[in-house]
């Protein structure tokens, strides 16, 4: 059985869902995800475990030999990257029950479990498939349903805020689309590596040229990079509690996962970087972004939305790791995917506590919550230390890779720019800080109090995560060396 | 380029056309079921650019005769050589002239359909619902309403 | 609903073909062109005409929404059971040859026909109740004016 784990990774929360359609009942329909979630959990554990003692692992899917058939791939970058998505899914799931029976109708929840997981799968999928229509196809799961799960929020502008993510997500796909059909009609096969290998990217087709354009847009578009990001606020913020920590934590990165691949894995680095110089223009677009989106978060009220700016900047840091193209520079990009998931998943988890609590995420009403509900806010207090990157933290540990591959490839401004736009970071989680412990206690945080066990429990194991992984750093590191690696040693013919 | 090569190259113009009219509908439109229409006329001009590449000139359905698959399933490898007459040998031939169209860029079309109809078929539900919550379809005065509330 | 004769009786009429055709579909795509997606379609369109016609209350007693929800799982799960079926048989998961059975050969399918067709089976069963239920969920919708 052991040799099928790649499949059932994916196909594992592919059959919960239908399950969970299936019984109809909101408490068995729980039970069923919450355990098709842990097992995808320790599958991919396993995985992972299974890759770093012994490279690679390819599974045909069929028994199609690749390039015919499709292939999945999990190597030590995909590996990480599925480690972390299904880690944080089931955390998210364990945390979900009080709060979605707050904001969800109860009518609702055995198909907001079943969505929830075919989400999954799609996110999940996207990193084991090596065959790029595959990508195509598991990203649309993958929004389909988050679009479906951000308009449950309880919010009148929830439906809007979906229907805006799915006009720019499936413009998105489209560019996507076309271009996997471009690449198609230059080598005639879709499997990545065989791509790859068919693809001479130093005379090529201008197609290629073409090809590469509408990826990278496309994926941009996923990936919220800055002037793309037109979406994700209000997806964000007007998702339920429950839906913005999971889609927040794992979906950008599941895209920057992507366009990694198709930049490293097909294109190489040496046409994108070198041949089109896009390092400059995406370093360039990260830094505009990072301070764009970082003072944006600072003049908002609302607590979600804040955070959901936050995210913005914060995938112009993994970029700005990425576009460096080397070895130090890729592990910084990929071990702050891993890292500000968690910080990032942790901090939202805390704002559904108290959303919970408080019934609202506007700043004005979380004040004074810091006297009546100590646990939640501490929790946000260590959060927030990691977003800004203090020392000891998850945060501090990437922050510290990308500010030295910043120096070592002498690019000082971009060093500079970084260590100021950690100071924004800092004023917009001093701004809640402030307001949880040292203001005026508000008429809703008076009677509130903490956020029950089966809520807080998971919060605090994905708050001590960035502690912990604040500490222990070789772990999460050795993993994303490897990936960078791999990444840098793609097939290259 | 040549005025046949332009003319011959009209399918990759259509192609062109339909994903200009789409894209720019789905921008410059804020009635929302109207950007959905361009949301659709953009996913149909990608099918046309995979089904327009799947076609080979003299290419047929890539479906095997009934006539060939049953001289495979007749033929015999051990007797192949003893009745290989005329008759066969005209099958033969058949089966290696015959060219067929790719059939994967179709198939993969069939996938992106279905994903165009879950796409529009969720959108339309999401159009169902705001206007159910703000009686209207355009999204300016969508955005107006939720500026005043 | 409607008063309207004509369109009464040529629904009746035509119901039954429609639906043939979609099985017509359904079952001769293992050897020509055809296949779930299609037929699921074909079938659904018999469905949301009779709904069309004769009311939404009409077709949902033929077909009512929980049902309608179940079998979209099952499709799902028919597809994906198959694929568990193949692992545990001992291929790799969709390996159909894995399915080759001696049971009756020429009666049943066997290997890559079985798989295929049970594959089938399951696209057609949700594809046919997802889009019954896209039309339910339009048309349950109380008009807002």
């Amino acid at each position: 059985m052991s040799d099928h784990l790649p499949i059932l990774l994916i196909v594992l929360p592919l059959i919960a869902a239908p399950l969970c359609v299936l019984v109809g009942n909101r408490k068995v329909a729980y039970v069923v995800a919450l355990a098709a979630a842990w097992c995808t959990f320790a599958i991919a554990l396993t995985l992972i475990t299974q890759v770093t003692r012994s490279g690679p692992i390819h599974y045909n899917i069929g028994d199609w030999a690749p390039p015919y058939g499709i292939e999945y791939v999990v190597d030590s970058f995909s590996g990480f990257v599925m480690l972390f998505v299904a880690g944080i899914g089931a955390l998210v799931l364990s945390y979900a029950p009080p709060s979605i029976k707050a904001e969800i109708p109860q009518s609702k929840h055995y198909l907001f479990y079943a969505t929830y997981m075919l989400c999954m799968t799609g996110l999940l999928g996207i990193c084991a498939t090596g065959d790029l229509f595959n990508v195509f196809v598991f990203l649309e799961i993958s929004s389909l349903s988050s679009y479906a799960l951000i308009s449950l929020g309880r919010s009148r502008r929830a439906p809007l805020a979906a229907l805006q993510y799915l006009i720019l997500g499936s413009i998105g796909a489209t560019f996507i689309l076309i271009g996997i059909g471009l690449l198609y009609q230059m080598t005639g096969t879709l499997n990545m590596a065989d791509i790859a290998s068919r693809l001479d990217t130093h005379h090529g087709p201008r197609t290629m040229l073409v090809s590469f354009a509408f990826l990278t847009v496309g994926l941009c578009i996923k990936m919220a990079v800055f002037p793309l990001h037109r979406w994700l606020p209000g997806a964000y913020t007007y998702a339920p509690s429950v839906v913005t920590c999971f889609i927040a934590a794992t979906s950008t990165k599941v895209s920057v996962y992507a366009f990694a691949r198709v930049v490293f894995g097909i294109f190489t680095p040496d046409f994108a970087f070198e041949q089109l110089s896009l390092n400059t223009g995406l370093m360039i677009l990260a830094l505009i972004g990072i301070f764009g989106t970082s003072i944006t978060a600072i003049f908002q009220d609302n607590v979600k939305r804040m955070l959901a700016f936050s995210s913005v900047a914060q995938i112009g840091y993994m970029l700005l790791g990425i576009s460096m193209a080397n070895q130090s520079g890729l592990t910084a990009g990929i071990i702050h995917m891993f890292n500000h998931a968690l910080i990032k998943g942790g901090l939202f988890m805390v704002a559904g506590c108290f959303a919970l609590r408080l019934g609202s995420v506007n700043l004005s009403d979380w004040q004074g919550a810091g006297r009546t509900m100590p646990w939640t806010s501490f929790a946000w207090v260590v959060g927030g230390l990691g977003l800004i990157g203090v020392p000891l933290t998850a945060g501090f540990v990437s922050k510290w890779l990308l500010l030295t591959a910043a120096v070592q490839s002498e690019l000082w401004p971009v060093a500079v720019l970084m260590l100021l736009s950690s100071l924004l970071a800092l004023v917009y989680i001093w701004r809640v800080v402030e307001s949880l412990y040292f203001a005026e206690t508000s008429q809703r945080a008076a009677d509130a109090v903490d956020a029950p066990l089966q809520m807080l429990v998971p919060t605090y194991i994905l708050i001590g995560a960035i502690l912990v992984f604040g500490v222990w750093t070789t772990y999460p590191f050795d993993l994303a060396s490897e990936a960078a690696s791999t990444l840098l040693g793609a097939p290259t013919p | 380029m040549s005025i046949e090569q332009v003319v011959g190259l009209y399918n990759y113009w259509i192609v062109v056309f339909l994903m200009m009219t789409g894209f720019y509908i789905v921008i410059a439109r804020t009635n929302l079921i109207k950007s959905i229409i361009g949301l659709n006329i953009f996913q149909t001009s990608v099918f046309l650019l995979y089904i327009t590449m799947g076609r080979i000139n003299g290419g047929t359905a890539p479906i095997i005769p009934a006539v060939v698959a049953d001289a495979h399933a007749h033929a015999h490898p051990a007797d192949a050589h003893a009745t290989d007459g005329p008759a066969g040998h005209s099958l033969h031939e058949t089966a290696d002239e015959l060219i067929y169209s790719n059939p994967l860029p179709s198939v993969l079309m069939l996938t992106a359909i279905v994903v165009g109809i879950a796409t529009t078929a969720l959108a339309l539900a999401l159009i169902v619902r705001i206007r159910e919550e703000y009686g209207t379809v355009e999204e300016d005065e969508i955005l107006e309403l939720d500026r005043y509330s | 609903m409607t008063t309207f004769p004509i369109i009464r009786v040529v629904t009746k009429l035509l119901i039954p073909y429609i639906l043939l055709f979609a099985f017509y579909v359904q079952f001769h795509g293992d050897f020509g062109p055809g296949g779930g997606f299609q037929a699921g379609v074909i079938l659904a369109s018999g469905l949301i005409l009779y709904g069309l016609v004769f009311g939404l209350p009409a077709v949902q007693s033929v077909a009512p929404p929980r049902t309608i929800e179940r079998l979209m799982a099952l499709g799902v799960l028919i597809y994906a059971g198959t694929g568990i079926a193949t692992i545990l048989l001992g291929g790799k998961f969709l390996d159909y040859s894995a399915l080759e059975h001696n049971f009756y050969p020429h009666y049943f399918p066997s290997g890559q026909h079985l798989g295929i067709f049970l594959v089938e089976a399951g696209v057609g069963v949700t594809v046919t109740s997802v889009m019954t239920m896209i039309f339910y969920a339009f048309a349950g919708r109380n008009s807002v004016e």
